[in-house]
């Protein structure tokens, strides 16, 4: 047990290490978009991994953060950490009616709901009056960070974005390991003997759900914020299937397994060369096939095994 | 009546005849996925792909192949498609069943999902670098062209044809569930497959046949819509998406529900669509502005341009009042 914590705490040091050196090493907007999407995977492995629902419609609450505080940072002037607290706030409480509706169904319904009402919100985006339509929500001012540090200096938006996936993950973390952690993982376990137990299950789903889909629409929000540019693609039912295989490829229920996952998902997509672009639907589909059948424990998880033998 | 309600009565039946077609693949989709999941306990996401499969096959079988063999005379027709599509994708099915999904049985539900979410990923992605994205004329074959006037609207044949040949296709699958004793053992596999794995039938042959059956279906499907809608990569997977809303109204229980359940919503998407409902609202609320202004969200939701929801919210208010679903029965 000692050690295993010692782990996770070397884990979390090398983790901020790296994050705060990878500036220097590597183009920081990639850096950006890989913590971005790194924290969306963990919000949504604290649903899937900890609480052991399946959500297919995760994508809903990404773009809703990201085009509410698009919206409202080039419309009504709110500052960029303001807009990341309304694209939080936001998401959460999609995150709930959405939950609320979902829990009534289980399992592989619990799946298809979640993708449904998720495209809803893709309609919704593309019909909506300030939304941009096809093109997207474009020219975010990326602002003065309460007022006093300018983002558009690539270097404080690096780290702002940093910090704000730090705290994302250590509150995921936290979570996990409350005593609120412990009652999701047992409804993940053995939901039956989690509701004799006297817990209210359905209210625990609700919740994990909610903070789930507030954290992420944090990511959504910071993510409009480095590219400046809320899209269409951020709501469609692609990007709810790629922070599946994030997930799935770091490792499932593991607390770095996410962020692993997410930056290899964000290099591949990046960095194949030209021409090969097309055929990533077609990589990233075999990832899952793979994982599925083989590699059902991530990376993360095997190295974990691995490290415990 | 219908001039009455401000639209001619031409463009509302347009609109229900569209509808009927769109709640016939529903009906086929969903009817396909049923079947699966009561024997496999898997959702099939790769249905959309298979049913994209089936109308590129026919398009290639028409257009391509005659080129590819290097024999220009070697054109496979419309109706040959309509047989041997299903039988390629119905083999291709067996295939991945036999390689793939037989290793997730003992395993949660969920990736079973999640693998064939990877496969039509791979087989989109796929038709996608060989054919584009732009959509593919397939032309009407040439006994079905024309139509019927019908008086109060003109009826195109093909359109027709679909109608049937679907709704066909179906109840031919709901009488041999519902009525042989070939559905009597399907059905008991789906009770409990130990059981009948007992009594000497060659469950793990069933459970193969049964996907393959579904997937050709939805092949079949791909080659009806092939002339009506254009051929094109992501044709599946939007109408898969709103097949999955229709699964969970009408719950999959039962048979006959997953038919009447996507017939029903298709004209209840072809009502919305003809703008009809909006427009009874506003004669209804004509008279007075703060009735009207009260209305205005629920009027919202009837426009045309909502018809691509109004499914979803169909399936919000199933799940609050009728959580089980229509048909569906709780655990």
């Amino acid at each position: 047990m000692n050690v295993r914590v010692n782990g996770t705490l070397l884990g979390i040091a090398l983790l901020l290490v790296v994050g705060l050196i990878a500036p220097l090493l590597v183009y920081p907007t990639f850096m950006m978009k890989v913590w971005c999407f790194a924290l969306f995977a963990c919000a949504f492995n604290l649903l899937l991994g900890y609480t052991g629902l399946l959500s297919f419609g995760h994508a809903a609450f990404l773009s809703v953060g990201g085009y509410l505080a698009g919206h409202a940072c080039k419309a009504w002037g709110f500052t960029p950490e303001l807009g990341i607290l309304l694209g939080t706030c936001a998401g959460g409480a999609v995150g709930y009616v959405f939950g609320w509706l979902a829990i009534r169904r289980s399992g592989i319904y619990f799946a298809m709901i979640t993708l449904a009402l998720s495209q809803m919100i893709y309609f919704v985006w593309l019909q909506a009056p300030f939304t941009g339509g096809e093109d997207g929500l474009q020219g975010v001012p990326r602002g003065r960070a309460f007022g006093l540090i300018d983002l558009d200096n690539i270097y404080a938006m690096y780290y702002f974005v940093f910090a704000v996936f730090m705290a994302g993950f250590l509150l995921i973390y936290r979570t996990i390991h409350s005593p609120f952690g412990q009652v999701l993982k047992s409804i993940r376990e053995n939901e039956p003997r989690a509701i004799s137990l006297g817990y209210d299950v359905d209210r625990f789903k609700v919740l994990a759900f909610t903070l789930s889909a507030a954290l992420s629409g944090t990511a959504g929000a910071t993510k409009t914020l480095v590219f400046q540019l809320a899209s269409l693609s951020d709501a469609h039912w692609h990007m709810s299937g790629e922070v599946v295989l994030m997930t799935l490829l770091g490792g499932l229920g593991t607390v770095f397994g996410p962020v692993v996952g997410a930056l290899l998902v964000i290099t591949l997509q990046n960095q194949l060369p030209q021409g090969v672009g097309a055929w990533v639907p077609v990589i990233m589909g075999s990832i899952f096939v793979v994982c599925v059948t083989a590699f059902r424990r991530g990376i993360v998880g095997e190295l974990q095994a691995l490290f415990r033998r | 009546m219908a001039e009455l309600l401000g639209i001619t009565p031409q463009a509302l039946f347009g609109q229900l005849l569209v509808g009927l077609i769109n709640g016939s693949f529903y009906a086929i989709l969903s009817l396909g996925l049923a079947i699966i999941f009561g024997l496999l306990n898997i959702i099939n996401f790769t249905h959309g792909a298979q049913y994209m499969m089936g109308a590129f096959i026919a398009w290639i079988g028409f257009y391509k192949l005659g080129e590819w063999v290097g024999n220009p005379d070697l054109v496979v027709n419309y109706w040959w498609s309509l047989l041997l599509a299903p039988l390629a994708v119905g083999a291709f099915g067996i295939l991945i069943e036999k390689t793939l999904l037989k290793r997730l049985y003992h395993l949660d539900h969920l990736y079973g999902l999640l693998l064939t979410f990877g496969i039509a990923l791979i087989c989109e992605g796929l038709f996608r670098t060989w054919f584009g994205i732009s959509g593919l004329r397939y032309d009407v074959p040439a006994q079905l062209t024309g139509g019927q006037n019908l008086g109060f609207m003109f009826m195109p044949n093909y359109r027709a044809w679909v109608v049937v040949a679907s709704l066909a296709v179906c109840f031919v699958t709901w009488f041999v569930i519902e009525r042989t004793k070939l559905g009597s053992y399907l059905r008991a596999g789906t009770e409990n497959p130990r059981l009948l794995q007992a009594f000497g039938i060659n469950v793990p042959l069933m459970i193969t046949l049964t996907y393959g059956y579904g997937v050709a279906l939805a092949a079949f499907a791909g080659v009806l819509a092939a002339p009506i809608f254009q051929v094109n990569p992501l044709m599946g997977s939007n109408l898969i998406i709103v097949v999955f809303a229709v699964v969970v109204i009408g719950g999959m229980g039962s048979i006959a529900g997953a038919i009447v359940t996507g017939v029903g919503l298709g004209l209840i998407e072809g009502v919305v669509k003809s703008g009809v409902i909006a427009t009874v609202i506003d004669k209804a609320t004509s008279g007075s502005p703060i009735v009207a202004q009260a209305i205005y969200p629920v009027k919202l939701l009837f426009q045309p341009e909502a018809s691509a929801v109004i499914i979803f919210v169909v399936m919000v208010i199933v799940l609050l009042v009728r959580p089980a679903g229509l048909f569906g029965r709780e655990k």
